[in-house]
């Protein structure tokens, strides 16, 4: 009986086996179904274009132009006119070879890259003679145009998504271009739009041989949106020409509105060397260059002593506290004495008498150390009067980010008691001991734009709205983003150093910031400062410092300016505030003798000082 | 012929023929689908070609189906010693075709001889089966069986096409249902287990396993019958530690790396999902990705992609997982296996031996097809190159198993006459 059986057991058997393991596979397991669709389908992403970037005038700032990478694919190579592809491509020898070898080790069928970013320039010569070269083809890829070659510190730059980004920002693809600095870091969402996906049935070589379904389940990309900034291209562009040969920066700002109309920094580079095939050549130039640090955003993160500028500040609290009114006289004989044995300098004449107006507009040193001792001194404990001193100052934005909408910033520096409580013995310390403050100098720090925010407060007359640089639609959505931040100090009061500040260029230490026809106000500096030399702190010039707003009645500029090592404030940062107020409320700037001063001025010579291991003189 | 001779056809085989035929040709036609593909009945695609080969054999199918059946049982010895001389001949006019010189190339068709031989072979194991004087128990004819099997399994062999060998050996399967001792084919069954567990554990510990289990089987015999001897006992067991030990040093020094791949492969020894089980782990995934209902005809990604090698071929069943899914790969081997036990159920019917026993040929060659290109493609089965009849791309495997059918319902029909 079992010979009649034995084929139809193993028939019977092997059938039940075969639907048994046919159930396995197929229906108690979704491992192969995902398993499958890695292996046989590529999700290709495609990209919307980038948004462009313009100016708050329309003017067309950052557009796109195509680039084009070198692929080849090594199985299609041929042998080649090697000479005449490194000679045309301007690729050595070497490297083409190593090139090839790194593509044949990844895949013989899958493109490579061989070549970055070449320009269309640098395609065009070459694509006539690509018939030569079976394997290679060129891939067009999009970048960065700037029409206008300008504000690199406030663009930032854009570049490719490497292996260790992708794995926190699962968003992006490896290679895919993301905004690093400045309003391509922060708008990055809105410049970068919503990426689609192109669907494609793949081979066992991993190539591309169509469509997957057809391209049913493709989706399309959302297109970006363009950007326009609250700078002004030509103010900037101006700017910047102005700070040639000069280290410093320049903030420039819409009172009323909070809008930043320029933001320079120097040095600074051209943000098209940051793009195509040299770039990492230019970006490690930049990085290595520590002594200018073209890379360093002045305006935003360099933190200096706000110097005389300051004055004006103490001025107000003073006023608000009633320690001082405006007709209060303070003697001053080239200085005072402040302690036992301690005298503070001034450039007032021996013997001169200075009310509130005339301590701002001559810059008088004992004025404000006088009226600083008083706020101080104002409260029962020292400790109690630099709490209320610090208490206004916050309400200027100083001390602390001011949340605009650029990634970097620095926060400068506002003493508070606690900060003294550390350096000195509790209670064993006052006003004197502290009389630095009185005149920008001692702990305190800011930057540029936090400068520019305090003046552009001043013009307001008691407000400010954080600085910003995306311009909004309308005003409404304008007020309710940037609200108005009221500061703890009367109207009245800011009219009264606006006089001063006025003053200052009509007839005191910044005559030559005076415009016919517009009431310029504002208020130099001269800032000592020191550097480690081989050890021994070093002094060197002082930096140049003006900070302004015009017009004096209804302000549409107030900017700071802030020259390092320039020496007194009259003598770069006053000229060159002055030539961008002029430019920016009259378009043109009719006292070229200065302009061109300023344009060929260089203070190269002065940063070389500590670099040439003599000794040197400064101030001069 | 009259009314009745076609009321007495095997209806039911012939159309699970005319439909897995069907299906095959519409898989052959997925498998070389791309956006371009034009029509089915391009004469340069593989999906045309088959189409052709399957016309011309519904075309002999008047002429196999009408002949006497003495015909095939009077020059099966004819038939027999032409296709020995054609696979001979391959050794000297043959083409190499992916490593194996198992063609012809005549005027642009491609025949593989040993094909027909499967069918020449049945033949002649029929008739000298059916003959009067055949004995199992006699020396000469086992032999002359063995011979008779061995001829064209030694020569394929060589080629080399070890499925096609195991294609003759399943021959043995007829042998066992007409009378060879059944210990052979236990002894058989015995090898294959010592064989596979040799490659699980070593030798000695097998061996080991082996004494204690034969110690045990002896005790249990010897209580209930004490003349048992203990010769044969001992022989058995000394013969499988022999083999085990053989197996062992054949496995590593005889066998080629690739043969000792498909075999770690499928015993779970080694994993490589690129190399060697690339394959296998393929048409794993397009099996399981077809889940219960498939992809859809042409719809087949893994298929599209060509993920899985000589798809169109042996590994067809790979493609109709993936498109066909549980239900439509389930369903072709509901139809093999109800094709196969029809064939079986009407050979045990004859009360002549040669239409029994040829019928059983044919049975066995099917289900060793069955059996090793399904089981290969699930991962169940050590990798060897063998078509899945009626299914895969292949023109002389087609036309050799529709001719085999066409005998078988010949035979079937005329079982009176």
């Amino acid at each position: 009986m079992i010979r009649k059986f034995l084929l139809l057991s193993f028939t019977l058997g092997s059938a039940l086996l075969f639907i048994f393991q046919l159930s396995v596979l197929q229906l108690f397991n979704s491992e192969y179904r995902e398993r499958s669709l890695n292996n046989a389908v590529q999700a290709r992403p495609v990209y919307p274009t980038r948004g462009l970037i313009y100016d708050r005038n329309g003017s067309l700032w950052v557009a796109n132009k195509p680039v084009f990478d070198l692929m080849v694919v090594p199985e299609n190579l041929n042998s080649f006119d090697t000479l005449e592809l490194t000679k045309s491509l301007k690729i050595s020898k070497k490297e083409l070879l190593f090139q090839l070898q790194n593509a044949k080790r990844f895949s013989k069928k899958l493109p490579s890259v061989v070549l970055r970013e070449l320009s269309m320039s640098e395609v065009a010569v070459f694509q006539e003679k690509m018939w030569k070269y079976p394997g290679f083809y060129f891939q067009k890829k999009s970048t960065r145009d700037y029409v206008l070659p300008i504000g690199a510190n406030v663009l930032g730059y854009i570049s490719e998504t490497n292996q260790s980004e992708i794995k926190s920002k699962t968003d992006y693809d490896l290679g895919e271009m993301i905004g690093r600095q400045g309003i391509e870091k922060t708008y990055e969402k809105i410049l970068r739009g919503t990426k689609g996906v192109q669907l494609f049935q793949k081979d066992r070589f991993n190539r591309i041989i169509g469509p997957y379904e057809g391209g049913a389940s493709d989706k399309a990309p959302e297109a970006a949106e363009d950007i326009t900034l609250t700078i002004d291209a030509v103010l900037q562009a101006y700017g910047e020409s102005l700070m040639n040969n000069k280290r410093g920066g320049i903030v420039a700002l819409e009172p009323q509105s909070g809008e930043v109309l320029a933001l320079i920094t120097a040095p600074n580079y051209n943000p098209n060397l940051l793009v195509g095939r040299d770039r990492s050549k230019f970006f490690k130039k930049l990085v290595k260059d520590t002594l200018a640090k073209p890379l360093f955003d002045r305006s935003l993160q360099a933190e200096y002593s706000p110097g005389s500028p300051f004055k004006t500040l103490n001025a107000l609290i003073g006023l608000q506290e009633k320690v001082i009114s405006p007709e209060t006289v303070f003697n001053c004989n080239a200085g005072h004495f402040y302690a036992r044995g301690s005298f503070m300098g001034c450039h007032c004449r021996v013997g001169s008498q200075s009310n509130l107006i005339k301590g701002i507009y001559n810059s008088c040193n004992t004025y404000f150390a006088k009226t600083f001792t008083r706020i101080i001194e104002s409260q029962p404990t020292s400790e109690e009067g630099v709490r209320l001193w610090h208490s206004y100052l916050e309400k200027f934005g100083l001390g602390d980010y001011l949340g605009y909408d650029l990634p970097i910033g620095k926060p400068g520096f506002i003493p508070d008691s606690g900060f003294y409580n550390r350096w000195y013995p509790k209670g064993k310390w006052g006003a004197t001991t502290i009389i630095s403050n009185a005149i920008g100098q001692g702990e305190i720090l800011t930057t540029p734009i936090q400068m520019a925010n305090f003046t552009a407060t001043i013009a307001n007359r008691g407000y400010f709205r954080k600085p910003h640089f995306k311009k909004t639609k309308s005003q409404k959505e304008s007020d309710s983003l940037y609200p108005k931040n009221p500061t703890s100090i009367d109207t009245e009061h800011f009219e009264t150093v606006i006089r001063g500040m006025y003053q200052v260029v009509e007839q005191g230490t910044a005559r030559i910031a005076k415009i016919k026809g517009i009431d310029v106000c504002g208020k130099t500096g001269t800032v000592e400062n020191f550097i480690l030399l081989n050890g021994d702190k070093t002094q060197l010039t002082d930096h140049s410092i003006f900070v302004a707003f015009a017009p004096k009645d209804d302000p549409k500029i107030a900017l700071a300016v802030f020259i390092e090592n320039g020496y007194w404030g009259g003598r770069w940062a006053a000229p060159i505030a002055s030539l961008m107020i002029e430019k920016y409320l009259t378009g043109e700037v009719k006292r070229s003798w200065l302009e061109n001063r300023m344009l060929e001025g260089s203070l190269q010579a002065e940063y070389e000082k500590p670099l040439l291991g003599k000794a040197f003189t400064i101030n001069e | 012929m009259n009314k009745s001779f076609l009321f007495r056809i095997d209806w039911l085989s012939f159309f699970i023929y005319l439909i897995l035929v069907s299906f095959g040709i519409t898989n052959i036609y997925s498998t070389g689908f791309t956006d371009d593909t034009q029509s089915l009945m391009e004469w340069g695609s593989p999906a045309g070609k088959q189409f052709w080969i399957f016309l011309f054999s519904l075309l002999l199918l008047p002429f196999v189906l009408f002949i006497n059946s003495n015909f095939f049982e009077h020059l099966s010895y004819v038939f027999y010693s032409l296709s020995i001389l054609s696979l001979i001949g391959l050794f000297f006019f043959g083409q190499k075709i992916s490593g194996a010189t198992s063609w012809y190339l005549i005027g642009g068709f491609s025949l593989q001889p040993s094909e027909f031989a499967k069918i020449t072979t049945a033949l002649l194991i029929s008739t000298k089966l059916s003959s009067i004087q055949m004995d199992f128990k006699k020396g000469r004819d086992l032999i002359k069986l063995f011979v008779m099997i061995g001829a064209p399994t030694a020569l394929v062999i060589l080629q080399p096409d070890a499925g096609s060998a195991l294609v003759f050996l399943s021959l043995f399967f007829v042998l066992f249902r007409e009378g060879l001792d059944m210990r052979v084919f236990y002894l058989a069954i015995g090898l294959v287990i010592v064989f596979i567990l040799t490659l699980l554990f070593e030798p000695l510990t097998l061996s080991l396993a082996l004494v204690v289990l034969f110690l045990m089987a002896f005790q249990w015999v010897k209580k209930n019958n004490s003349r048992t001897k203990r010769t044969p006992f001992l022989l058995v067991f000394l013969g499988l530690v022999f083999f085990s030990f053989s197996v062992n040093f054949i496995f590593n020094n005889v066998f080629e790396q690739r043969h000792r791949d498909r075999f770690n492969i499928i015993l779970g020894l080694e994993v490589d999902s690129q190399g060697i089980g690339y394959n296998i782990n393929q048409s794993k995934i397009a099996i399981g990705s077809g889940g219960f209902s498939g992809k859809g005809f042409l719809n087949g990604t893994q298929t599209k992609g060509d993920f899985v090698p000589e798809q169109h071929t042996d590994y067809i069943f790979s493609t109709i997982g993936e498109e066909w899914g549980f239900l439509g790969s389930s369903g072709l081997i509901i139809l093999f296996t109800i094709l196969l036990l029809r064939i079986l159920y009407r050979a045990e019917k004859h009360t002549n031996p040669f239409p029994r026993i040829f019928s059983y040929c044919f049975a066995s060659m099917l289900f060793i097809h069955f059996f090793i290109n399904i089981g290969m493609t699930l991962g169940l089965v050590p990798t060897v190159g063998i078509p899945l009849p009626y299914i895969s791309y292949g023109g002389t495997n087609l036309l050799a198993f529709s001719l085999m059918l066409f005998i078988y319902l010949n035979l079937d029909a005329n079982r009176l006459s």
